[in-house]
């Protein structure tokens, strides 16, 4: 078997097939992201999310002051000479802080959210293929797993290992997967009863390709869906991590952080709150209007037949 | 078979006249969109008589019968037209357009009744079938008092040939069969001794020898109540047996309607000559689908209907050459086929033999000692009712099932029991098509991709060998070359089975397993997808193991018959020898229930 | 039957919990070799680290620490907290009420609220104000517990008006109710967190089940619309939505940790986040038991939902 040449084959062949045919004649197929855009949800989400990271990974090349320097002063009012949104109560300036603290966070989630759907989309895409014991282990682990809220979880994770990045992202990611696997069992489970599995398998295809090639293209819907959902659950984890004052430490610049140190002040100096606080809110909504879109879209294409 | 005769009558204040009870003209449905799905539908139903209402899916057929109900589902409209009705006693007829939601729910269930497709779906799984069918005496306050309301239920129960006791009654839904549930479904809608009934395909999903005992039942009430019916159905063989009258529906349109033996028997539109020319018959008295390899299924945006005539065009269609001889009667194909055999077939074993082949999960003993022999260009169908065995045993054959005990052989060689311990050869040699069209095709990927898998998987060739091997295949199958590139969500269903057909082709097999390949797809294009099978064993020797339900179809395609039943072959011979000469008591039973046609 | 379908649940739940407490138990294995020293800082002197190594067994093997500690928790022992050198249970007692009141404030009300707004939904879908209760759900249902309090502070008690407390301010050992003003953000943060989850969920299954077949059967028996929607449709709805009450429920045990925090209320989560911060092993531990045993109970109780709405698994099994 020359699986390799064949494949390659296939992918020149592809290749040159999306070439010569004109898709809009051929088929009534709307590609994923073009069905994802057609809402209004879809719309709005991609935009609040694409400016809130641009803001959070382009922040600090902005930065007006550094993030550590300490003033003396204690502005609380905003757009003065000291700075737009004025400065907590060490004297920083809120804005600059502002600017720098939202990369952590978003890469943090985004890492926990891979982690996830990698580790738990393969779990649950096995465990449906493989099924019988193998199956039922898999899915008693995981419900054992989901008896402690991811929140503990992570809180007890820090008690043993302490606050280091590596392990937010590590248990954030890991208690995703049993529910991404979840998931991706029960859309696995609904595909592998399909004929064209069958045939697969009655043309004896190689395992591997069957899971590839014919199991995962027919399962994206709900991943992507699971990932949208994850990702903004990451970001609020890590968030409220943070807020709690486990996640990145002091003096660092980061939104969760820059909330639970100036909440005292909200009464008097509310923008070094509100500023992350509004910041977190909108990127988490986006994440999840853009999940939202997401199952809008693939419950349109599953109504084909 | 018709209790017309004696009948008792329930309702004495009814005497039988030939009032009419129902009338609809003109009646427009729009979607949501302003779309018109129903064109204007004239009908008119008639105390004791049932209209049968036939179309082909999407001809809008439930969507009139429910708009009867003033119902419309969700994403329709009533557009104009009108719907009356006169109920019993009164001398005023009812605009159902014109009522309220209170007016129009006195008159659901009570003067016009509904009798669902699926019964399993329309119970309600959380309320016994007594209380259900206590629910709709309650809402319409029958009789006078609780007492008669309890006699009722138990009195429609026994009506409908079930047990009227209390225990009966607290059954839960989940606890009856398919045919019990449908018999609590039309005790439900006769007991408010209903003026109109709506079935829309009742029997649809039940086994012919469930089937033949609801049409029964439904057949007695309807006289023995003296209610108009307006029997919704694609199945004109069903419409034969049990109603007076006929209504046809294409897209929307009501294209013919009158007396059944007269549409039936001469049929004035296009459409119901090509639907007549399409029903497989018992008798096999003429050729189903002939000229109508090509896929010309009726499509949706065509103005004309295609026709897909009985005779006449063979010559006509230039790239068929074969499939006019396969039109003869299949006796004579038979004759030809076997000596055929003798020239091609160089080893004295038979192409394809399944010896005594076993399977039981636990206690359920599915396959019981199963013995077949099939012979190059030879077609054996095997028949048999859901739960008889015959999709497990098809799958043995193939290799998809490898839990069974005995032996399966091709060219004399056993096949291990799996495909994938079977070699390549072996593999090729046995192909087989799956049952639902809808589901054999991986909805992201193209045809053409699809199509090429069994001949990637056989090592064979290079991309453009199998390019070019799976164009002919699409060739052969009537579907064109430019069906390469499309995805499956863009395809019939008709289509679709031909490209999964096609997927059988590439490889050049000897043996084609089709199980059940027509069931899911309208009658007109089971006899497009029939008469390509016939085509393609004139064209390519090719042996065909045909499992199916449908003892109708058999004399269409089939040398041989095998009949399953509980996991035993009961009857194994030539066609027609099994159909004239049954020689076991479920075949007979099998064919006396089918509907004659 | 029915006594054998809960037996099994009661016996899953019991492998759960015990499972639960390995892997608790288990992650202090993961502490660095020298535990007693990570926990006491660099300038803890010998005899403090000798004492406190003693104080968690950890010259016992580890089997033997487990099943001490089990042992413990079925005795109402949850062991010595490290930071205070008090018994946990005696220090989480008070707390485990108060975290409840919060709770269970925050699921009698939201659970009736959200099926209630999700059938109104499902009955008014596609229109205006479905769409806008989607759209407001959506935005709820992202939004971390901490950012949804801190608006509500912001609103109800700093910036725009201030007629609620923005903490807790009971002092210690007053009962939380005694001020029952105190209690009404960090309930209603809660309930905003969980009601979206409930009605989203409502609303989709109560959409499913007014498209089944039985729902248009018994509109064409004509049975009058307001019996259709609470004797035919509601109770088949009820099952599923019961598995994410329950995860939700369940999941409060953790969102209540943020809450207490941000409110400075007397809770467990609050002396959940002491005890992180001053790496109190046993108390973390004792409070993940906890949570699990929150779980277990509220998942068991989605289940007879679930059993008791569906005749066929009360029959069959």
């Amino acid at each position: 078997m020359s699986t390799d040449a064949n494949s390659l084959d296939d992918l020149k062949s592809a290749a040159t097939d999306a070439a010569e045919v004109p898709k809009e004649s051929q088929t009534t197929y709307v590609p994923f992201y073009k069905r994802v855009l057609a809402q209004k949800q879809g719309k709005i989400g991609l935009t609040i999310t694409v400016v809130v990271v641009v803001l959070a990974l382009c922040g600090p090349l902005l930065l007006p002051w550094a993030t550590g320097n300490t003033a003396t002063q204690f502005v609380t009012k905003p757009f003065s000479p000291y700075g737009l949104f004025g400065s907590d109560n060490l004297g920083r300036d809120v804005l600059s802080r502002f600017l720098a603290g939202g990369v952590t966070l978003i890469v943090y989630g985004v890492l926990a959210t891979v982690l996830g759907i990698v580790v738990g989309a393969i779990i649950g895409m096995l465990a449906a293929y493989v099924g019988g014991t193998f199956d039922a282990v898999i899915m008693r682990l995981n419900d054992v797993i989901l008896a402690i809220p991811q929140l503990v979880f992570a809180l007890l994770a820090i008690t043993v290992l302490g606050p280091q990045g590596w392990v937010l992202v590590t248990v954030i990611g890991l208690t995703h997967a049993p529910r991404i696997a979840r998931v991706a069992r029960s859309a696995t489970l609904g595909v592998i009863t399909e004929d064209y599995i069958k045939a697969a398998e009655m043309y004896a295809m190689p395992r591997w390709k069957v899971l590839m090639r014919e199991l995962l293209p027919n399962i994206t819907g709900p991943l992507s869906v699971e990932a949208g959902l994850r990702l903004t659950y990451s970001i609020g984890y890590i968030a409220s991590l943070s807020f709690l004052g486990l996640g990145l430490q002091p003096p660092a610049a980061d939104w969760g952080l820059m909330i639970n140190e100036n909440r005292i002040a909200l009464s008097i100096q509310p923008w070094g709150v509100l500023l992350p606080v509004i910041a977190i809110a909108l990127l988490t909504i986006g994440t999840n209007l853009l999940a939202d879109s997401f199952a809008r879209a693939t419950a349109s294409t599953s109504v084909e037949a | 078979m018709s209790p017309k005769t004696e009948t008792v009558r329930h309702d004495a204040a009814n005497e039988p006249n030939e009032k009419i009870v129902l009338r609809v003209s003109d009646l427009r449905v729009l979607t949501n969109a302003d779309d018109e799905i129903l064109h204007g539908v004239d009908f008119a139903l008639s105390r004791g008589e049932i209209l049968g209402l036939v179309g082909e899916s999407g001809s809008g057929k439930t969507t009139a019968g429910l708009a009867c109900m003033g119902h419309f589902r969700e994403g329709l409209k009533f557009g104009s037209g009108s719907v009356s009705i006169w109920p019993r006693g009164e001398a005023t007829h009812v605009e159902v357009g014109d009522l309220d939601e209170v007016a129009l729910r006195d008159l659901r269930g009570s003067r016009i009744a509904y009798i669902p497709q699926d019964p399993a779906l329309s119970l309600n799984p959380a309320m016994r079938v007594g209380e259900q069918i206590r629910e709709v005496l309650d809402i319409h306050d029958f009789g006078s008092s609780e007492r008669e309301r309890t006699d009722r239920v138990a009195e429609v129960l026994v009506d409908v040939g079930l047990p009227g006791d209390k225990a009966y009654q607290k059954r839960w839904p989940h606890q009856l069969s398919g045919g019990q549930q449908q018999r609590i479904g039309i005790a439900m809608a006769f007991a408010m001794y209903p003026d109109v009934l709506i079935l829309d395909e009742p029997t649809t999903g039940l086994d012919v020898s469930t089937q033949s005992v609801v049409l029964d039942t439904i057949r007695q009430m309807t006289v023995a109540n003296n209610v108009a019916g307006l029997y919704i159905t694609h199945d004109l063989a069903v419409i034969k047996d049990i109603s007076d009258r006929v209504a046809v529906m294409l897209r929307g349109d009501l294209v013919e309607e009158g007396p059944v033996s007269s549409v039936l028997d001469d049929p004035q539109h296009e459409y119901t000559k090509m639907l007549m020319a399409a029903v497989p018959d018992l008798a096999g008295r003429k050729t189903i689908g002939d000229g109508a390899a090509e896929a010309k299924e009726p499509s949706e945006d065509d103005e004309k209907t295609h026709i897909l005539v009985s005779t006449g065009e063979r010559g006509g269609s230039g790239d068929t050459v074969g499939s006019g001889s396969g039109g003869d009667a299949p006796d004579g194909a038979t004759a030809s086929a076997g000596e055929r055999d003798g020239g091609a077939a160089s080893a004295n074993a038979p192409l394809l033999e399944v010896a005594d082949v076993a399977l039981a999960y636990g206690k359920a003993q599915i396959l019981n000692g199963i013995n077949m022999v099939l012979e190059p260009g030879e077609c054996t169908m095997l028949l048999g009712e859901s739960g008889s065995g015959k999709t497990t045993l098809s799958q043995c054959v193939a290799g998809l099932n490898d839990d069974y005990s005995g032996s399966v052989r091709l060219r004399g060689t056993e096949l291990a029991r799996s495909t994938r311990k079977r070699t390549n050869e072996q593999r090729v040699g046995i192909q087989y098509v799956f049952q639902s069209p809808f589901s054999s095709l991986n909805p992201r990927r193209s045809i053409g991709q699809s199509l090429s898998v069994p001949l990637e998987m056989s090592g064979e060739g290079t991309a453009a060998s199998r390019k070019a091997a799976v164009e002919e295949a699409l060739d052969s199958v009537r579907l064109g070359r430019s069906f390469y590139h499309r995805r499956p969500g863009d395809l019939s269903g008709g289509e679709r089975q031909r490209a999964a057909i096609a997927r059988a082709l590439v490889n050049a097999p000897s043996v084609m397993v089709c199980d059940e390949i027509t069931s899911a797809l309208d009658v007109s294009v089971q006899a497009s997808i029939v008469a390509l099978l016939r085509t393609l064993r004139e064209e390519r020797q090719l042996a065909l193991l045909f499992v199916t339900h449908n003892i109708a179809l058999s004399r269409h395609i089939a040398d041989n018959l095998a009949v399953l039943n509980k996991g035993k072959i009961v009857d194994y011979g030539p066609t027609a020898s099994v159909l004239e000469n049954p020689s076991h008591e479920y075949t007979r039973a099998l064919i006396s229930d089918v509907p004659k046609f | 039957m029915f006594g054998k379908v809960i037996g099994k649940r009661l016996l899953f739940s019991a492998f759960i919990l015990i499972a639960v407490s390995l892997l608790v138990f288990g992650a202090t294995l993961l502490l660095p070799g020298d535990a007693a020293r990570a926990i006491l800082g660099q300038q803890a002197t010998p005899e403090r680290i000798a004492a406190l190594n003693e104080q968690l067994g950890l010259d016992q093997p580890a089997w033997q620490r487990y099943f001490t500690w089990l042992g413990g928790l079925f005795v109402g022992d949850f062991g010595t907290s490290s930071a205070t050198g008090g018994s946990v249970g005696a220090l989480l007692g008070d707390r485990v009420g108060a975290s409840f009141i919060l709770m269970g404030l925050a699921a009698i009300i939201s659970v009736p609220l959200g099926i209630g707004l999700g059938v109104f939904q499902a009955l008014h879908r596609g229109k205006r104000r479905d769409q806008a209760m989607t759209g407001l759900s959506l935005v709820l249902a992202a939004m971390p517990e901490f950012v949804i309090g801190i608006g509500l502070i912001a609103i109800f008690a700093t910036s725009v008006f201030q007629i609620l407390p923005a903490v807790t301010l009971a002092p210690p050992g007053e009962p939380v109710w005694n001020r029952p003003e105190q209690l009404i953000l960090p309930t209603l943060t809660l309930i905003l967190v969980v009601t979206p989850y409930i009605v989203r969920m409502m609303r989709a299954t109560m959409i499913e089940v007014l498209d089944s077949g039985f729902v248009e059967m018994a509109r064409l028996k004509g049975v009058p619309e307001k019996r259709v929607i609470m004797r035919h449709a509601v109770p088949h709805a009820l099952g599923p939505v019961a598995q994410v009450v329950a995860i939700q429920l369940a999941w409060l045990a953790g969102g209540v940790v943020v809450v207490e925090f941000l409110f400075r209320y007397p809770g467990l989560g609050q002396a959940l986040i002491d005890a992180v911060t001053y790496r109190d092993v046993q108390v973390v531990q004792a409070i993940s038991m906890l949570v699990a045993a929150v779980y277990v109970v509220v998942n068991l109780a989605a289940d007879v939902v679930g059993i008791l709405t569906n005749p066929k698994l009360r029959s069959a099994a």
